[in-house]
């Protein structure tokens, strides 16, 4: 028998797993997506990874589909060039990772440096090593 | 000195200034946001976990992405955006200010300060005012002991590591279990530090239970709860913490212990920022700390509005845009001229700390935002007018770290008098 935490919604129900994974019982949970979370978490679980790359400078290898000029007058009335400069770019991945392999993502996004402009959606690593994962840009910077 | 007039200004550009300024410019009314970062977004841009947005616009996002969605609107908008400008004051003025004001007594005027324009002067009918909050510290909190370098409250260290790239420390303890605390366990984690533990001095954890199991569970981290952070060691830099347990709210010295540590983050509540709203004259709520504001989310200075963090602090940031885009709806009806006839009075009831807004207003759909005291399953939310039921509405689970929020209507206020009072309690 496993002891969980439900994290789907806020509630938080402490469920109680019992059997296999291809037959398990769960109790404790308020609804059917209790049950779903905990079959998940028994096999395979996974999280959303949200991080940071290195920003900048400012260059000629930014990223292809950025910021074209047109939106810059747009752009700048978002954002002042001030006296501090964003120096990471959040990022996150299209979906959720098996959590065994998250460090192994933090370590190859630590290594990437993204010069701008790049835009929010912009794809920062292409399915990374092959699990069909991308990490995405998760703000626009010019 | 620049002399500008608008017929709202909006302080803040965060997700309630953002939110209020685009109702007020598509009432069709001239709107300014004034904004001491240079950008806009407020602390959204620093919260770059995901699990904004569920309610707003259904899908999960990080703060940058909500922001965005906020901003891009903004920029393309007849609003006028002050980027890197402080607002210093907040004045009510008498008479009338040329085109301002026609048929009013009065205008405000704020000071504002920016390295682009120098002293800046806004004259405007109407402020929204959604300037956020910001974080209690170690001298609000009373934690004795040496004062050495290495102590951060989280949203600080959030913004050294998620904005400006630096790593505040290696060895970390986060006292305090709020949400950003929790947030920031595994955020600290995730760059590699070590995170010693998590200490709480009330015997459950204040954050949600979903970022105790994703931010700590998933990393081992310890949880002390009912544990009171007793001494803070070191010279020049932090070297250790003292932790004492407590039992029934006593100290037990005997099973005092040390955690080895040279950073420490304080997660230990956030404080509506109001000082330029005092200042203006604005009367606060001492459970909230913002202002006391009636049905249109209006204070009791006439013209200014409140909503967000300013107003209360929230925990969901669609909260704060629902809420937000009502006051700048209200604020534009304001500057129409017009006004609720009649307003009933809301009091929280037992086992509520408290009810925003503090008015309502009879003839239409209000939304009633409130915070349970208790930790409790399967609650009845109660809504009584002059000591009658009129409303019960069934929570699966209340707890003081999650925010309630109902709709009350017509329906429910049929028939009350201007002197009725609605109480809301939680049984």
């Amino acid at each position: 028998m496993r002891e969980l935490t439900c994290v789907v919604c806020p509630i938080g129900c402490r469920l109680a797993a019992k059997g296999k994974s291809d037959k398990l019982t769960v109790t404790g949970n308020r609804c059917p997506r209790g049950q779903a979370y905990a079959a998940e978490e028994i096999r395979a679980p996974k999280r959303v990874l949200t991080a940071t790359c290195a920003l900048g400078p400012a260059g000629s290898e930014g990223l292809a589909g950025a910021c074209s000029d047109q939106d810059e007058a747009i752009r700048s009335r978002l954002r002042r060039k001030g006296m501090c400069e964003p120096r990471r770019l959040p990022v996150k991945s299209s979906r959720a990772c098996p959590k065994e392999r998250l460090n192994e993502m933090l370590t190859d996004l630590y290594a990437v440096r993204v010069k701008p402009p790049v835009k929010l959606g912009d794809i920062i690593l292409a399915d990374w090593k092959g699990t069909g994962i991308d990490i995405l840009a998760a703000r626009t910077y010019t | 000195m620049k002399e500008l007039r608008y017929d709202a200004v909006v302080i803040g550009a965060g997700a309630a200034g953002m939110a209020a300024a685009l109702e007020i410019e598509a009432a069709g009314f001239s709107c300014a946001i004034v904004e001491r970062e240079d950008q806009l977004g407020g602390i959204l841009m620093q919260c770059v976990h995901n699990g904004f947005g569920l309610h707003e616009f259904e899908e999960e996002l990080t703060g940058p992405e909500f922001a965005e969605r906020f901003a891009d609107k903004v920029a393309t908008s007849r609003i006028a955006i002050y980027l890197g400008t402080t607002v210093v004051s907040i004045s009510v003025q008498n008479g009338t200010s040329g085109q301002i004001a026609a048929g009013r007594g009065s205008y405000k005027e704020l000071v504002c300060v920016s390295p682009d324009y120098g002293v800046l002067r806004l004259s405007c009918r109407a402020v929204v005012l959604a300037m956020g909050c910001r974080e209690r510290n170690r001298g609000n909190v009373r934690i004795p002991g040496a004062r050495p370098a290495g102590i951060f409250t989280a949203g600080l260290a959030q913004r050294l590591v998620n904005i400006e790239g630096y790593i505040p420390g290696k060895e970390v303890v986060v006292i305090g279990s709020g949400d950003i605390g929790l947030i920031m366990a595994r955020r600290m984690s995730w760059i590699g530090c070590k995170v010693k533990a998590v200490v709480e001095i009330m015997p459950y954890p204040s954050g949600l239970t979903r970022n105790i199991v994703q931010c700590l569970h998933d990393f081992g981290i310890p949880l002390h709860l009912s544990c009171r952070t007793t001494n803070i060691f070191g010279r020049d830099r932090v070297e250790g913490i003292e932790v004492t347990p407590m039992k029934n709210g006593a100290l037990m010295p005997e099973k005092a212990f040390r955690i080895d540590c040279d950073t420490v983050l304080l997660s230990v509540g956030l404080v509506p920022e109001n000082e330029l709203s005092k200042e203006a004259g604005v009367e606060l709520n001492a459970t909230t700390n913002g202002p006391i504001v009636d049905s249109t989310l209006m204070t009791n200075v006439d013209g200014v509005f409140a909503c967000g963090n300013v107003l209360h602090v929230h925990d969901l940031v669609d909260w704060v845009a629902e809420e937000s885009r009502l006051a700048g709806r209200r604020a534009a009806e304001w500057l129409k001229g017009e006004r609720p006839a009649v307003q009933l009075r809301v009091k929280a009831g037992s086992n509520v700390r408290y009810a925003n807004p503090g008015r309502l207003d009879p003839k239409r759909d209000n939304k009633i935002y409130l915070r349970s005291l208790v930790v409790k399953n399967d609650a009845l939310v109660e809504l009584k007018a002059d000591n009658r039921l009129v409303r019960q509405i069934k929570k699966g689970h209340v707890q003081p770290s999650e925010m309630i929020t109902l709709s009350v209507g017509p329906r429910e206020m049929e028939g009350l008098g201007p002197d009725s009072v609605l109480e809301l309690s939680i049984v």
